[in-house]
């Protein structure tokens, strides 16, 4: 659609007034037990008119796209602004949507149609196939997830900008039973490989070759002894890591959850502004960066849903606290420094900050100086369980599967080993990081936030890192 | 609404070849925002949307899908006839589904409850004022919500609503916090106002110093928001029969081990109080009421066609998900009057919060204590508590350590918006528990 002739046709008095084009398919397959479950798609298409009246901002999400119905959704926006602008919580002016032009384009090599529906399928049946490695093995899922979506936003004061990405999240699960032991293992958990790329993710051999570990390690774990109980070295893989640095990390650092907006749903944050620059968050190796420029990072892009450039910023350096997870509105509402995170799930939904892509740089460990120096501990990889409070303070995470270590060695499975902990203390416990060897890019469809609510797509990357004293246990 | 989804959904399944069948749904809602901070507008707006869905299956081959509807009648039926000229593509490719289900329900019904709510320039000047000097942060939501369903067997349901809710939590200067939700379907201005100066009254508790408890087993009272927030696992790893026969449910040890609840527990998926529909996404329609576990017995399971007919058993008309659509947990005995005093001394948590199975086979859950949690000495409230995590199972809470349940049942409105402004609510009593394992 010509979503520029469109917004030169409309005629609002309003300050500003932008329009915010959202198509987006998203392909979900999922084969049990060698079955097909689901093959289904959603098409999502709308416009999200904003306008800005006497310093308050309104939207109007509409999915009827001629130049009638977007108009008559603008006239109904400026209608709720002017209602509400005595009462606004903060006066905006334009410099809360900056000027922006240009184009993002996601990376892959193989396109989404290089699949058939029906070769999807084939091939997620014999993932399926190939996790059934026992009679042990009681349920078996292989799933693929494809997003193709584009965005346009245009804007009274210039701004002109269209994204479009294709992403793909796979995961393949199996579930092991003997008796009333019961463990299931998946891909790095679930969904965490979940990427900006092409179906080159869909390599068969590879694919296959990780179903049969997944399935050994399900059967693994039924005879594995329970993981001890104690306080003891803690080394977390990196795709538990992404999802430590996710929930203590990064929804503690968003700005408008400091600022309070979310005290009636998410939670507020232990941080407060004028830590800023202050606080030691964690230890002299913690650093964090937000990173929208990493090829095939699972939210990479070149604007926010506000028109904000995105750069890649340092939030934490060497432990300490500079800068926030804020979006323009958060910026000049709080004057903190913050970072291109204004972000929408969707047209029907207005941009709020978001974490995008949130990594914690390399270290210069090496995976084998790392194990080696812990003389009792346990090693847990693949998230199962998460929950941390509305501070984001008291957090206590889940694993799939985990290793002890024994005088510098990985020695015995363990099974249900988690962990819990306070976010500060814990960061503060960051004793080894691994380098770039091991490294490694998630992310997750999954992050929930906002009122109404809305969930979005993040990325993290993380090496192996190695956390002291911290209280481990293991299930019923 | 429902005319545009009669007129499109009467030409689609018209337009149907031999070996051909297709269950169409709709949903959608026309809902006006306003997220609030510090008793101030932060975000005001609206969403006007509407979706059709397809469960397309042609000889043994079935996939489904959704699209945006425009709400003009002849876009959307371009764009109605394209998408299922796309999934008769996509069927050929696909194998076959031993376990896909042919709709074949011929029920039909309309249920259209018509509100009185306020227009959106009158919001802002109706809730605002009366929040004062308060520090009040939440979401309005107000408007109406749609869903339909029609098959190519005849069956053909639509059900319309409006209703208005404001969720919010009350925050003192020492950030102690209570929570409340006020909602219904005909605004009354006096009416809104009492329940705000009400729960405006209730923060007045929190203001008290507050006590720091050591982690430990304590007695415990969880007040009926909380135990709506412990019956909503059932609907993930729950109740489900496809997740208890997968080995995926914190019940399969009830089914598979003889384990039991407290004679104290009943809860039943029971849709008399009307606030969500009966019928599912296929447009089967569900039994009144089902008693899923009864007296600390698994009765039954939610039980979806699918599931049914896969394992050869009777479908209960469940959703896809197999998830409670109308939880409702039974009154017990225990008079609201005397809950502190049979508390005695321990624990009362009026809200949980971001709770998630620790250990789903043992029916292990971890969460958080949040709002109005208090110290409790010899049946009187003594201080608020810092927020603590729990970790503790099911088969304690709801089972040997579940002393007493409140003679009232509340009615706990889900306020979610993830998918659209949601219909159901949990309907349940607050519990009394002998002990309760907080661990942080």
């Amino acid at each position: 659609m010509d979503l520029k002739t469109i917004l030169s046709g409309i005629d609002v008095k309003a300050d500003w007034v932008g329009l915010r084009y959202v198509k987006e398919n998203t392909d979900f397959r999922l084969v049990r037990d060698q079955k097909p479950e689901a093959n289904t798609r959603e098409s999502k298409q709308g416009v999200m008119v904003e306008v800005l009246v006497n310093g308050q901002f309104a939207y109007y999400g509409t999915s009827r796209l001629d130049i009638a119905g977007i108009q008559a959704a603008a006239d109904r926006a400026v209608v709720l602004a002017t209602a509400a602008a005595k009462y606004s919580l903060h006066s905006f002016g334009l410099e809360a949507r900056p000027v922006a032009t240009g184009s993002y384009r996601s990376p892959y090599q193989t396109a989404s149609d290089a699949f058939s529906p029906g070769e999807l399928s084939e091939l997620l049946i014999k993932a399926t196939a190939e996790l059934k490695v026992s009679e042990k093995i009681v349920s078996t899922n292989a799933m693929a997830r494809i997003v193709e979506s584009e965005s346009h936003f245009v804007s009274s004061n210039g701004s002109d900008f269209d994204q479009q990405y294709l992403m793909v999240s796979a995961d393949y699960s199996a579930v092991a039973q003997d008796g009333s032991v019961t463990q299931k293992r998946t891909d790095g958990g679930l969904l965490a490989k979940s990427f900006q790329t092409g179906m080159e993710v869909f390599n068969e051999s590879d694919v296959l070759s990780r179903c049969r570990n997944i399935g050994a390690e399900a059967v693994e774990l039924l005879t594995a002894e329970e993981c001890p109980t104690g306080t003891m070295d803690l080394v977390l893989a990196p795709d538990q890591m992404m999802l430590q640095i996710h929930e203590s990390v990064g929804h503690a650092l968003e700005i408008d959850r400091i600022l309070g907006d979310e005290r009636n749903y998410a939670g507020w944050s232990f941080v407060r502004m004028a830590d800023f620059g202050k606080l030691q968050y964690g230890s002299k190796l913690m650093n964090i960066t937000f990173d929208p420029t990493i090829g095939n990072q699972f939210a990479s892009y070149a604007f926010d849903d506000g028109g904000l450039k995105a750069e890649k910023e340092f939030l934490i350096k060497d432990g300490l606290l500079i800068r926030g997870l804020g979006g323009k509105e958060s910026q000049i509402r709080s004057g903190l420094d913050g970072v291109a995170n204004f972000r929408a799930s969707s047209w029907n939904r207005a941009p709020i900050d978001r974490m995008a892509n949130l990594n914690l740089e390399a270290g210069d460990s090496s995976y084998d100086d790392l194990i080696g120096s812990v003389e009792k501990g346990v090693f847990m990889t693949s998230n199962r369980s998460w929950s941390i409070d509305d501070y984001r303070n008291k957090f206590q995470f889940g694993c799939e599967y985990g290793k002890l270590i024994e005088n510098g060695k990985l020695t015995k499975t363990v099974k249900n080993p988690n962990y819990r902990a306070i976010s500060n203390p814990f960061w503060r416990s960051l004793k080894m990081i691994g380098n770039e060897d091991t490294f490694e890019v998630y992310g997750t469809p999954f992050c929930g936030k906002g009122e109404p609510n809305q969930v979005i797509r993040v990325g993290h990357a993380s090496p192996l890192c190695l956390f002291d004293k911290v209280e481990v246990f293991g299930g019923a | 609404m429902e005319k545009l989804f009669k007129q499109i959904s009467q030409s689609i399944l018209a337009d149907l070849r031999p070996e051909e069948h297709l269950g169409l749904s709709f949903g959608g809602e026309n809902t006006t925002f306003a997220r609030i901070n510090a008793a101030k507008i932060r975000q005001v707006g609206n969403v006007d949307e509407a979706d059709l869905g397809f469960n397309y299956i042609w000889k043994a081959k079935c996939c489904s899908s959704s699209i945006s509807l425009s709400g003009t009648y002849d876009e959307d039926m371009k764009r109605a006839l394209a998408e299922l000229n796309r999934l008769r593509d996509e069927a050929k490719q696909l194998p076959d589904d031993p376990f896909l289900v042919i709709p074949d329900s011929t029920q039909t019904s309309m249920s259209q409850k018509y509100g009185s709510l306020l227009e959106p320039n009158q919001i802002a000047d109706k809730i605002l004022p009366a929040m004062g000097e308060a520090d009040l942060t939440g979401i309005w939501a107000s408007g109406r919500i749609y869903q339909g369903s029609a098959n190519s067997a005849g069956g053909y349901h639509w059900f319309a609503s409006d209703s208005f809710s404001l969720d919010y939590s009350l925050i003192t200067p020492e950030e102690k916090m209570v929570k409340a939700t006020y909602g219904g379907t005909h605004w009354d201005q006096s009416a809104y106002e009492t329940f705000l100066a009400d729960s405006i009254a209730k923060l007045k508790l929190m203001s008290l110093p507050p006590k720091k408890i050591e982690p430990g087993n304590y007695r415990t009272y969880i007040a009926s928001a909380g135990v709506a927030d412990v019956l909503s696992m059932f609907s993930w790893g729950g109740v489900s029969e496809a997740a208890i026969r997968q080995s995926e449910s914190s019940l399969g040890k009830m089914r598979n081990e003889g384990a039991t609840l407290s004679p104290l527990f009943t809860l039943s998926e029971d849709f008399s109080s009307g606030l969500s529909p009966q019928f599912n996404g296929d447009g089967e329609v569900a039994p009144e009421s089902n008693v899923l576990i009864n007296k600390g017995y698994l009765a039954q399971t939610l039980v979806s066609s699918r599931t049914a007919k896969e394992y050869g058993i009777e479908s209960n008309y469940a959703a896809g998900g197999e998830g409670l659509r109308a939880a409702v947990m039974s009154a017990g005995d225990l008079d609201e009057a005397d809950v502190l005093k049979a508390l005695g001394t321990g624990v009362y948590l009026s809200n949980l919060h971001y709770l998630n199975w620790s250990d789903m086979i043992s029916g292990r859950i971890t969460g958080m204590t949040r709002y109005a949690c208090f110290w409790v000495e010899n049946g009187q409230i003594v201080a608020p508590i810092e927020n603590m995590r729990f970790d503790d199972s099911i088969y304690n809470m709801l089972g040997e350590q579940l002393e007493g349940v409140t003679s009232t049942a509340l009615v706990n409105p889900d306020v979610g918006t993830y998918d659209g402004r949601e219909l159901n609510a949990t309907i349940c009593p607050g519990i009394l528990l002998k002990s309760f394992s907080l661990t942080l």
